[in-house]
Formats: C-alpha cells, sequence, structure tokens
C-alpha cells in the first residue's frame, strides 16, 4: 500500500502573528482551526480526527483532547504529536495513513502558541535550551543558537560556507516576506545588515535567527476520493517520509549531513518524483544554516554547495527553486513548534495560485520540510495539484 | 532576590561513578563487556547491544573540538558573567563525542580539530564538570 495520493488538504487557515495581548495558545489553536474549517466551507462535526501539538506555554497532559472539548468535537482519532519543528509533517503523514487505513475520513491538524507574550524573553530562551541534556550539556549554558552555530561552523569548516552566504539566506527570505502582508516582518534588509547585527553565537547574527512569535495555523486533511468536493482545489499529498539521527547536538553522527537525506528519498520514492520535479520548497528555518543543509539533503544541489546555490539566486522568487515564498520562520513568523504550519499553508496556497504577488508561476508540485531538535527529526512532505504527474 | 545557579547535574544510581571520577579529576567513560563499544554519556545500557555489563573505563583525557562557538548572548542569567564563552563539541581519542566548554584559551584562538585536554570546572561540594583546554603537543 501506498499513502500517495490517497489524501488531499481541502482547507487551510492561519491566524494574524506576531504579538497577540488577550490571546492563549488554546484561542489560537482554536481561531486557526475555524479559519481552515471555514475555507473548506466544513461543519466542525465532519471532523473525526484530530491532531494537535501541544503548546510550550500552556502545556496540556492531554492536549488535542482539550483542544477537542473546547472546539465541541468528538473525534474517534486522536492525537497529540511531539516532533519538534517536525511535528506537523509528521501529523499529515500519520493522519494520511489513519484515513487510507479507514481509521477517520476528515482530519484536522492545529497548531499554535504563544511564546511572544506569553514567556519572557529569558523564559522562552530557556524552553528552548531545555531540549540540551540537563546533565551533560545544560552546564556549558549552550543556547538554541549556539548549537546551530556548531552546525554552521561545521558547515563552513567543511565546505568553506561563508557568514555572507549564510546572510543571504535571510536577505532572500526577507525579500518574500516583503511580498507577504501577513508577515511579521516585511522590511528588505540586506547581507550588511544581516552581518552588522549583533553576534548571538558565533558565526550566528541576529538576523540569522528566527523570530518568536505568537500565531497557529491549520489545515484540514481528507481522502483524495472526497477531495474534489471542496470549494478549493485540493492539494493531494503525493509524498511523505521521515528520518531521525539522535535528539542531542554533541550525539549527532554528523553536523553537516542530516537525516533529511532519508526523509526526503523516502518521500521521492513515494511520490515518483525527484527534486528536479519540485517547483517551490518551503523548508524549516529556524537559523540560516539549516536551510543550506537541508537544501543539500533533499537534493536540490549537492552537499557543500547550497551557499553558492543560495548565493546564486535559486532560492529566490524567479530562480529555480524559490524557497519560503512566505517569509519563513525567519521573517513571516515563529511561535514555536507550531511554526512549520506557515510553510505548510504557503504550499497549498501556492499550488492553489493564491499567493498573490508572491506566486510562483505554474506552482504544480512543492516540497515541505520541517526538521526537530538541533536536526534530530526530520519531516518531508511532497505535495501536487495532481494525484498523478505524466 | 536569589542568585542564578548554572545548571547542577544530578547524579544517579548508573552516573554516580562518572560524578565521582570528575571530582577526583578522572573522566571516565563506560565500556560495554559484550560488544566492547566506548560510551558516553553514561546510561545502564549499551547503545550498540542493549547490553547491561557496562564497566568503567579512565579515558586519555585528549581529543579534537570538531565545532565551537563564541555565546556572545548567554543562555540564562546564571552565564551573563562568562560572556563571551566557548562551547564545543568534542571528539573523545576513544571516539564518543561531548559537549564542554573550552578554558585557558582565547575565544578567537578556537579552530576545528584543535587537540584538546580535559580539566575539571568545580561546580559543588559533589560536582566538577569536564571542560577542555588547548593541547596541540598531545
Amino acid at each position: 500500500m501506498t499513502l500517495r495520493g490517497a489524501a488531499a488538504i481541502v482547507g487551510i487557515g492561519d491566524t494574524p502573528v506576531g504579538k497577540l495581548p488577550g490571546w492563549s495558545a488554546t484561542d489560537l489553536c482554536i481561531e486557526a482551526a475555524r479559519r481552515a474549517l471555514a475555507d473548506a466551507a466544513l461543519d466542525k462535526r465532519a471532523i473525526d480526527g484530530l491532531v494537535t501539538c501541544n503548546s510550550m506555554v500552556e502545556p496540556h497532559v492531554y492536549h488535542a483532547e482539550m483542544i477537542a472539548e473546547a472546539m465541541g468535537i468528538a473525534p474517534r482519532w486522536c492525537m497529540t504529536l511531539s516532533a519538534g519543528g517536525a511535528t506537523n509533517f509528521a501529523a499529515v503523514h500519520h493522519a494520511a495513513a489513519a484515513i487510507a487505513a479507514g481509521q477517520c475520513r476528515t482530519v484536522l491538524i492545529s497548531a499554535a502558541d504563544t511564546l511572544r507574550t506569553g514567556l519572557t524573553p529569558e523564559r522562552a530562551q530557556a524552553q528552548m535550551a531545555s531540549t540540551g541534556d540537563p546533565n551533560f550539556e545544560a552546564p556549558y549554558g549552550l543556547p538554541v543558537a549556539g548549537s546551530y552555530a556548531l552546525i554552521a561552523r561545521a558547515h563552513m569548516h567543511a565546505f568553506g560556507t561563508t557568514a555572507e552566504q549564510l546572510a543571504r539566506v535571510a536577505v532572500t527570505t526577507r525579500a518574500h516576506a516583503a511580498l507577504n502582508a501577513a508577515a511579521e516582518k516585511r522590511t528588505p534588509i540586506s547581507i550588511d545588515d544581516v552581518l552588522s547585527s549583533r553576534m548571538i553565537a558565533d558565526p550566528l547574527h541576529l538576523l540569522d535567527c528566527s523570530l518568536v512569535s505568537d500565531g497557529g495555523a491549520a489545515i484540514i486533511l481528507t481522502g483524495a476520493d472526497r477531495a474534489g468536493a471542496f470549494p478549493n482545489r485540493p492539494a493531494y499529498l503525493l509524498g511523505a517520509g521521515e528520518g531521525r539521527t539522535h535528539e542531542h547536538v554533541s550525539q549527532a553522527p554528523s553536523l553537516v549531513e542530516s537525516a533529511a537525506r532519508e526523509s526526503g528519498r523516502r518521500a521521492y520514492d513515494m511520490a515518483r518524483l525527484g527534486p528536479a520535479d519540485v517547483d517551490f520548497a518551503e523548508l524549516y528555518d529556524c537559523f540560516t544554516p539549516v536551510v543550506l543543509i537541508e537544501l543539500e539533503d533533499l537534493g536540490f544541489c549537492p552537499k557543500g554547495e547550497a551557499g553558492r546555490f543560495v548565493e546564486d539566486g535559486h532560492t529566490a522568487l524567479g530562480g529555480s527553486l524559490p524557497t519560503n515564498t512566505h517569509g519563513g520562520l525567519l521573517s513571516h513568523a515563529h511561535p514555536g513548534n507550531p511554526g512549520s504550519m506557515f510553510g505548510l499553508t504557503e504550499a497549498v496556497r501556492q499550488l492553489r495560485g493564491t499567493a498573490g504577488a508572491r506566486q510562483v508561476v505554474g506552482a504544480e508540485v512543492g516540497l515541505v520540510h520541517g526538521q526537530g531538535g538541533i536536526l534530530s527529526s526530520h519531516c518531508t512532505l511532497i505535495l501536487g495539484l495532481q494525484v498523478a504527474r505524466s | 532576590m536569589t542568585v542564578p545557579v548554572k545548571p547542577l547535574p544530578e547524579p544517579t544510581t548508573v552516573t554516580a561513578p562518572y560524578w565521582e571520577g570528575c571530582r577526583e579529576g578522572v573522566l571516565r567513560l563506560q565500556r560495554c563487556t559484550a560488544c566492547e563499544a566506548m560510551q558516553f554519556p553514561p546510561q545502564r545500557h549499551c547503545r550498540q547491544c542493549l547490553g547491561d555489563t557496562l564497566a568503567w573505563q579512565p579515558a586519555a583525557g585528549t581529543g579534537r573540538v570538531t565545532s565551537w562557538t563564541v555565546v556572545r548572548h548567554p543562555v540564562s542569567a546564571a552565564f551573563a558573567a562568562d560572556v563571551p564563552y566557548v562551547v564545543a563539541i568534542v571528539a573523545l581519542d576513544e571516539g564518543p563525542t561531548m559537549l564542554a566548554g573550552i578554558r585557558q584559551c582565547a575565544v578567537d584562538a578556537v579552530h576545528v580539530g584543535m587537540r584538546v585536554a580535559v580539566v575539571f570546572e568545580t561546580r559543588s561540594d559533589a560536582i566538577s564538570v569536564p571542560c577542555f583546554r588547548p593541547a596541540d603537543h598531545c
């Protein structure tokens, strides 16, 4: 059995992002769901499957059940998933399998948090750094940015990647955000702006780091056989793959090559497509070096050459692989683990042809990739307008 | 107002010999008596064969920096006085990798491939944590 073409995204909803005082994580999770239901013209009673991502600010032991209660729904298939930044795409993978197995028909996946107003900057920093081993890593005071700085430094050492090339990721992403009215940061920036921003952990500057935001997004996934009955063009799930190598950065088998290789290969195999078939990509960009490693491991350029690939403009709108067209976690919003949902709803918008000024012309196949931990947990999805592309 | 304290490791039944070693100035690794794999961090089972007969063995205490960063924005108030400080991944000569601070070295002198030797930093009566200093002669 393959999941290729088994399910489709028929509804999407993004909340506003940035600073949202007065909104709780639960409020935002339900608001995102309400918007996705409206987009799909679907009554909440049709939802028989639910996946949520726990909130860092308001953690609940039974998070998905709590959201179901607060939405007044009673799903027969329900889970709270935890795979860091890979959570949302792994949710799509699991939900598609559940739909294909007949365990449920229509799944709501909703994720939101309030990292910006719900936590002090100090607590947000401490929460995110708490993924480090409490006994063997935490005593050294490595912030999350520091963990990714280790990744960046290793890439620079191995391949000659430069700080300018890392900065180019942030600059390109900001240019895309400038075309997205919903994005938190829309003022264009230059390479010099990135390089002259405050050094957080060498070689990463402030503008190499993603935002800390309130916000969330949701999607509705249903069986491909029913997808044509909704008002918007379905975005079919053509491929999905996951991969994992470690949890803690000090135990990573490699600092420059990740399990995105395996997750990508598994997704391409399922979709019977390759990197050359992908029209655009939405890649997890918590820090700029991650995008370089993903571009390489997902096969868009040879290992070690992503710095040049980005520098040559391939990832900009109009390039061969427009990437993070909505502004990514770097410039659109980053409410923690829910953040990658914005890449997914953007991919659906691109496939529908409703991305406005940032539309990728002729977008038929999009790839989204999430990673959690410190390059630890990976999930790749390939979405397309047609179940089978000739 | 409470004085911020750096996270303090909590020895367990399994890890106590490791922390006792650190207090005595000896870096200890686990060696699986079934498959001979060397292991860090310590845990009850061997990561390779899942065997549960692990022995303690002193490490040479030397290794090589595989990557490093200079933290300029401290992770918490407890580290504010240390800024800027270097955190690195060290590949021990026995194979296992560990995170550690680099000491006795200018922050801009650290480099990938740098040879290092262990030093211990006292954090409490019971706990010292391993850090590393340059050791180009090792």
